[in-house]
């Protein structure tokens, strides 16, 4: 594992959409696998994200979707296989150096500081861009305040992006259900990712609220250009929204493509409903 | 008269066991340890201070340098013992802290010796004593209120209004998004300790000035006392600790006032004991019910 981390060429059979093309990929993920004792959960992994995909990570439960994501953010450690994030390895690093490094992400039950107001969780995400030290905090010197000021007027903003202004007081263990996965969206961009996670967004919601979510997907991704990866199994969002599909089943990939091909893979739809669906 | 003159002697003990009850929290909030070195912290910081006047220094350095030294020792203590046992069961945790705790007591021992040595409280706080109706009021209670306010006043700041505070408070909440979100644990957890043992120092000074002497055996039953403060406000909550230690404070000069003196530690401990039966979560702590 000590040979040099560089950038590979997109390999032809990912898929990335035209506009990322001659754009070096954000994410690459090489014969990528984990075992748990002798279980395989994940096995031989390829995946290649553009630089402003919304890509779709689907399959049925226990497929290893969320292994995946943990594999991403080094919460567990890859057995196999190599992670390279904006052409650099991320073997090795903590979970918050992933996470200064560029990848962000949300919850499939949702993760956020129920203690904390609305308004605290996002600029625990903005910490990383606040720059001063201990004793500038204590001793009050003009440069804490200048970062606080700045740092509470950027998370004024983000929290504009979903119109969550007025409750920026409120404790986020008091907003309702969808308040709630919209700011835990928000505080992973507070922490200015380049490719942002999600794991199950539109879980528990109706489809009126899937709808806005989709609509706040896009609006996400063309305002800060990034890139974003979603675990769903609400299929209209996942064939809305979603560029390039990648399905997981027993921890392997069975299929990839764009949401048309997906749509009509046999081997998809055995997965999801069985051999008779198939026919 | 008589009350306010218990008041405010109440006030002063509280306020010290209030100092040292705030790292308990603050360090149990984060990682859930009940850290019994604690008070033995305080011990270390108050002979820092002694030998550090006792050659000369002058008061101010001397107690900036003894609480330094709370917070190194503190960090150290983290590192070596609690760090390499980060995701062992918490009672391993536990055992140790207790294990830290007597190895710093009779390693003081060992070097100090085991009489207790006289605190030069003369030479921090002048040994004055005003008269207001009837009321005497030594300089060094009123130095201890003020300090001891001054410095949750200051603490406060930090945990509400600071990135570090917010840091604290995530990973107290949730390490793993927390540390998801771009915080590094390490270095939180060591300015926890930091900011607790910094308290600690000063509770230090503060105790070593109206006792006034120092020996081995000085934190074992102050870390003891400041504990049961913290449990009774509420382990893992600041402004419950500070509440708990005034309260703790206040029933040990009540139970002196009403003649009981040799009672005091017994009503301490009693006072333990019905909060862990009655409201085990404290004036202000959180329910710990476990989802299942």
């Amino acid at each position: 594992m000590n040979e040099q981390p560089k950038l590979t060429p997109v390999p032809s059979n990912a898929f990335i959409p035209p506009r990322d093309i001659d754009k070096s990929p954000i994410l690459e993920c090489h014969h990528l696998g984990i075992d748990f004792g002798g279980l395989v959960a994940v096995d031989d992994f390829n995946l290649t994200i553009g630089r402003t995909e919304i890509a779709g990570l689907i399959g049925p439960n226990g497929a290893g979707k969320t292994t995946v994501f943990n594999m991403l953010t080094n919460v567990y450690t890859p057995t196999r296989g190599t992670i390279l994030l904006d052409g650099k390895e991320t073997r090795g690093l903590k979970t918050n150096q992933v996470c200064k490094r560029g990848i962000a992400r949300t919850f499939q039950n949702i993760r956020l500081f129920n203690d904390m107001t609305v308004i605290n969780n996002v600029l625990v995400g903005l910490s990383n861009e606040m720059s001063y030290n201990v004793a500038a905090s204590i001793l009050r010197l003009p440069s804490y305040w200048k970062a606080e000021r700045v740092a509470r007027e950027r998370a004024m903003e983000l929290l504009s992006i979903f119109g969550m202004e007025d409750v920026a007081d409120v404790k986020a263990g008091a907003l309702p259900y969808g308040a709630q996965r919209r700011l835990e969206i928000l505080r992973a961009l507070a922490t200015n990712p380049s490719l942002l996670l999600l794991d199950e967004p539109a879980a528990g919601m109706n489809p009126s609220e899937t709808e806005d979510l989709m609509a706040n997907i896009r609006k996400i991704r063309d305002m800060f250009h990034i890139a974003v990866l979603l675990i769903e199994h609400d299929m209209n969002l996942v064939m809305g929204i979603c560029e390039g599909i990648c399905v997981l089943n027993y921890g392997k990939i069975i299929a990839k493509g764009v949401p048309e091909e997906i749509k009509n893979d046999p081997v998809v739809i055995e997965a999801y409903l069985g051999k008779r669906g198939a026919k | 008269m008589i009350i306010f003159q218990h008041l405010l002697n109440g006030l002063r003990l509280g306020s010290i066991y209030a100092l040292i009850a705030l790292g308990y929290s603050m360090v149990y909030g984060i990682i859930k340890l009940l850290n019994f070195a604690h008070g033995d912290i305080i011990m270390v910081g108050g002979y820092i201070a002694l030998l550090l006047i006792g050659a000369q220094v002058s008061p101010v350095i001397a107690i900036l340098l003894s609480i330094l030294g709370c917070m190194i020792l503190a960090c150290v203590i983290e590192k070596v013992a609690y760090k390499p046992l980060r995701s062992a069961p918490r009672l391993s945790l536990l055992i140790t802290a207790i294990g830290v705790s007597y190895l710093l007591e009779n390693l003081a021992q060992l070097i100090w010796g085991a009489d207790p040595r006289s605190f030069p409280s003369s030479k921090i706080i002048a040994n004055v004593n005003f008269s207001l109706g009837g009321v005497t009021i030594s300089l060094t209670t009123i130095v201890t209120i003020v300090v001891a306010v001054i410095s949750m006043i200051i603490l406060n700041l930090l945990v509400q209004k600071t990135k570090m505070g917010k840091a604290m408070r995530a990973v107290s909440e949730d390490t793993g998004a927390a540390q998801l979100m771009g915080i590094n644990v390490n270095r939180t957890i060591n300015y926890t300790f930091a900011i607790g043992a910094a308290l600690a120092g000063i509770g230090a000074i503060l105790y070593c000035c109206s006792v006034p002497q120092v020996k081995p055996t000085t934190g074992y039953l102050l870390g003891i006392k400041a504990f049961v403060a913290a449990v009774l406000g509420g382990i893992g909550s600041i402004p419950g600790a500070m509440l708990g230690g005034f309260a703790i404070g206040m029933a040990e000069v009540i139970v002196n006032a009403v003649g009981l003196s040799s009672w005091t530690d017994a009503v301490v401990y009693l006072v333990l004991i019905v909060v862990l039966l009655v409201k085990p979560t404290g004036f202000m702590g959180r329910s710990m019910n476990e989802k299942v």
